[in-house]
């Protein structure tokens, strides 16, 4: 862990800003090149939406999804996946519709509990995975289930009312009479802070811990990391920004079982649209709010070129297929050489120096791989597909 | 997402190309294509001779009677059923389609007031009911396992799909003991009595009239759909289609999900293209996330038709909204249990007992909302079941049975 603390000498100002713009033209702004040229194509088709205040509320209808998509980015690049993210959503808009109810002064209260059901949610899905040894692709499926299960229990899968004003108002209202834009609604606020805390947090030493573990939980181990903790730290992130973006959806939208339905792929493929890839080790935060807001404008752009809800589906697959394929592509080349499975270290299995250190190894089959040391670049990281 | 990926994996070869030119390139390539899936859709779904038959259906006076409109009747042809006339109570099987939408919750909880009532009357033991989920399999297991094990004296079908529940419905049949269908047809007039109201295309006259009324020619409807297949919304969307593109009122439709988020966004998207003058939705789930968005966007409230879901009378009421809540009869939920009763009674009952089904006006909102005073959001204005022993307590506290 210490020796991910030191960060390298800071460059210039004028070098950072010639290193910004090599990564917009570069493949790693692809996604931002596709956002830009899905933002022009809507002002194409609707001059009225580049007005101040329509873009502003164009943010506000991203906040919710880019902030689960922020939280799904932490669990991927940490290596593995959340799909319970939706299932989150939608229990706690229907919590907070069945709790608060008209009262607003059990707002408050009511938060408190939607956010530490929230982090209750994130520890089982990190603790399951960590110690259990369950892949978190069966572990958060079996989250999403239950969860659903349980919002269908509690309402019988119909909608039930909203709840007080007052709390929906972080979602629906903002701060009003301001120039030119008019309104800055309070989940524009929210993403903002939101994302500088996931920048500010990746930057941390615990935050490159993360990456390290995604990129190789073997050396990650046996620098000291405590890989448990990171990892089920990572999924109490994911369940947290999922509880966040579900009070912003009570506010935006109001109660009902479907809100929050598929939010899980929708980040997903926004994070790989920002060209994080999936296995982890590799990203970029702030490319995957923007692989969000490409989503999003992507079904604005639907909307505005009138294609006909029979196909809409179709249509927005087949693009976002070629959307990912092309991150892909493009990433692949840029790729350092890794292991081809690393199989996640548990606590049990941390590294203890001394004599009986070469024998532990041998014993295990998975540690035995020479391709754990990335010492030799070869470049192998095709087999490691599906990013 | 989930559906999306699997729609698009599955459509891939074929709409790439129409994809691509749906979206790359000017909207007036897009819109042919737009304009032949549109003419596909009605032809597949519109049924002149049905769209006829309820649209006389509308004006006829039931029979039955006077304010007990879960027993009335139009166009009633009587079927005798002296065969089954038996004493004592019997045992109702219930195949239920699902409890998954606040109408249905609504009608649920009425037909459990009913049970009872006509439990204390000695006409029915038990009513033993089996939930699909949504399922067609599971509702055909359901039926299944009513005719194998259920010991059943009469069948109660709500079913899920028209096509897919045919063949079921007919092995009930078989058993040669009652048979009462309800809401969503079968292909087989082999129940006793199909129990429904006028039906989707009423729904899609009375919506589609009340809206080229107060609109204009040339303005705009935004209609929500929850989502395709379902005969009964179908038929609601066929007909207005028609009617709105008869009255060159340009109308748009979108698939929800009832998802107020998507709903929100839709709305808002159609407000940024251009000004919307009207809201259409095959059905009330959503209406308000619907009117909220044009609060949001600071537009003028839309001419709206939604449901006699409180949600939207209430807000219908707030906003002073031009508006009309069409009625899907909730309180066809008593109708099959009452049927159940008949029918042992030996007493005639209509094949097809079409239920009255007429809309709530702006006149009447002001009394439906009074009467329903003490509801929950999900409650349903014409739930018909004042008369009950639980009235209001059970509604007011909404607990599925």
């Amino acid at each position: 862990m210490t020796a991910t603390t030191t960060t390298p000498t800071q460059p210039g100002f004028g070098e950072r800003l010639a290193a910004f713009g090599r990564i917009l033209i570069s493949p790693r702004g692809a996604v931002f090149l596709l956002l830009a040229i899905l933002l022009v194509a809507i002002t194409v088709l609707n001059p009225s939406f580049a007005e101040p205040d329509q873009l502003v509320r164009f943010i506000q209808r991203v906040a919710p999804i880019a902030i689960v998509a922020i939280g799904q980015y932490f669990v991927i690049v940490g290596g593995e996946f959340d799909l319970s993210m939706g299932s989150v959503v939608t229990a706690q808009v229907v919590i907070a519709g069945n709790l608060i109810g008209q009262d607003a002064s059990l707002a408050l209260p009511v938060t408190a509990l939607m956010l530490a059901f929230g982090a209750l949610v994130g520890l089982v899905n990190g603790l399951v995975v960590s110690f259990l040894r369950v892949p978190s692709f069966i572990v958060t499926l079996g989250m999403m289930l239950a969860l659903l299960g349980g919002v269908l229990y509690w309402t019988g899968g119909a909608a039930t009312g909203n709840p007080a004003d007052e709390f929906r108002e972080l979602g629906r209202g903002g701060i009003r009479d301001l120039p030119v834009i008019g309104i800055l609604p309070w989940a524009v606020v929210i993403l903002a802070v939101v994302l500088a805390l996931a920048i500010w947090f990746s930057k941390r030493p615990f935050g490159r811990t993360i990456i390290a573990l995604g990129d190789n939980p073997v050396t990650a181990a046996y620098s000291g990391t405590r890989t448990w903790w990171v990892k089920t730290s990572t999924f109490i992130l994911s369940s947290l920004s999922a509880t966040v973006a579900g009070i912003l959806l009570v506010g935006y939208a109001g109660v009902h079982p479907s809100v929050g339905r598929g939010y899980e792929f929708t980040a997903i493929t926004a994070v790989v649209l920002g060209g994080v890839v999936l296995g982890g080790g590799r990203g970029w935060v702030v490319a995957a709010v923007a692989g969000a807001f490409a989503l999003e404008a992507l079904f604005t752009l639907l909307n505005f070129a009138g294609v006909p809800s029979t196909y809409r589906d179709a249509v927005q697959g087949v693009i976002i297929i070629l959307a990912v394929a092309y991150a892909a592509t493009t990433f692949r080349a840029r790729r350092k050489g890794r292991a081809l499975e690393a199989s996640p270290a548990g606590p049990e299995q941390a590294p203890e120096p001394g004599p009986d250190e070469a024998k532990e190894t041998v014993a295990d089959p998975a540690s035995a791989r020479p391709a754990h040391i990335p010492s030799t670049q070869r470049d192998d990281n095709d087999t490691k597909g599906g990013s | 997402m989930r559906r999306r990926f699997t729609v698009a994996s599955a459509m891939v070869g074929a709409l790439a190309l129409i994809a691509l030119a749906g979206c790359t390139t000017d909207p007036n390539v897009s819109a042919p294509s737009e304009e032949a899936a549109e003419t596909e859709e009605a032809v597949e779904w519109f049924d002149q001779e049905l769209f006829d038959k309820q649209d006389a259906e509308r004006d006829v006076v039931p029979e039955g009677p006077e304010g007990q409109p879960w027993l009335q009747t139009i166009n009633a042809e009587l079927v005798d059923t002296a065969q089954y006339a038996s004493q004592g109570a019997k045992k109702a099987c219930f195949a239920n389609a699902s409890i998954s939408n606040p109408w249905r919750q609504t009608g649920w909880i009425t037909m459990n007031e009913q049970l009872k009532v006509l439990q204390e009357a000695g006409a029915i033991s038990e009513m033993e009911t089996r939930d699909a989920q949504d399922s067609d399999d599971t509702q055909i297991a359901d039926i299944d396992y009513f005719i194998n094990e259920g010991n059943c004296d009469v069948f109660i079908i709500s079913p899920n799909s028209t096509a897919a529940m045919t063949p079921a419905v007919e092995r009930a049949c078989d058993t040669g003991k009652p048979v009462i269908v309800f809401d969503r047809g079968v292909e087989t007039d082999c129940p006793v009595t199909f129990i429904h109201p006028i039906g989707g295309f009423a729904w899609g006259i009375d919506t589609a009239e009340f809206l080229i009324d107060e609109l204009e020619e040339g303005d705009k409807v935004v209609a929500l759909r929850i989502l395709p297949g379902v005969d009964v919304l179908e038929q609601r969307w066929a007909a207005a289609e028609k009617l709105f593109d008869e009255a060159g009122i340009e109308a748009v439709d979108y698939f929800t999900g009832a998802d107020p988020a998507e709903i929100k966004k839709i709305i808002s998207d159609e407000l940024a293209k251009g000004d919307v003058q009207g809201v259409w939705m095959d059905a009330g789930d959503g209406a308000v996330a619907a009117i909220e968005a044009f609060e949001d966007a600071g537009a003028d409230y839309p001419v709206m038709t939604g449901e006699d879901e409180m949600s939207f009378l209430r807000k219908w009421k707030e906003t002073g909204l031009t508006g009309l809540a069409p009625v899907y009869s909730n309180f066809q939920w008593r109708t099959p249990l009452l049927a159940a009763q008949m029918i042992f009674a030996g007493q005639q009952v209509p094949k097809e007992w079409v239920l009255p089904q007429s809309p709530i006006t702006a006149e009447e909102v002001d009394q439906y909302l009074a009467l329903n005073e003490g509801m929950p959001d999900g409650h349903y204005a014409k739930f018909g079941g004042e008369d009950l022993p639980g009235y209001p307590q059970v509604w007011e506290d909404r607990i599925i049975p």
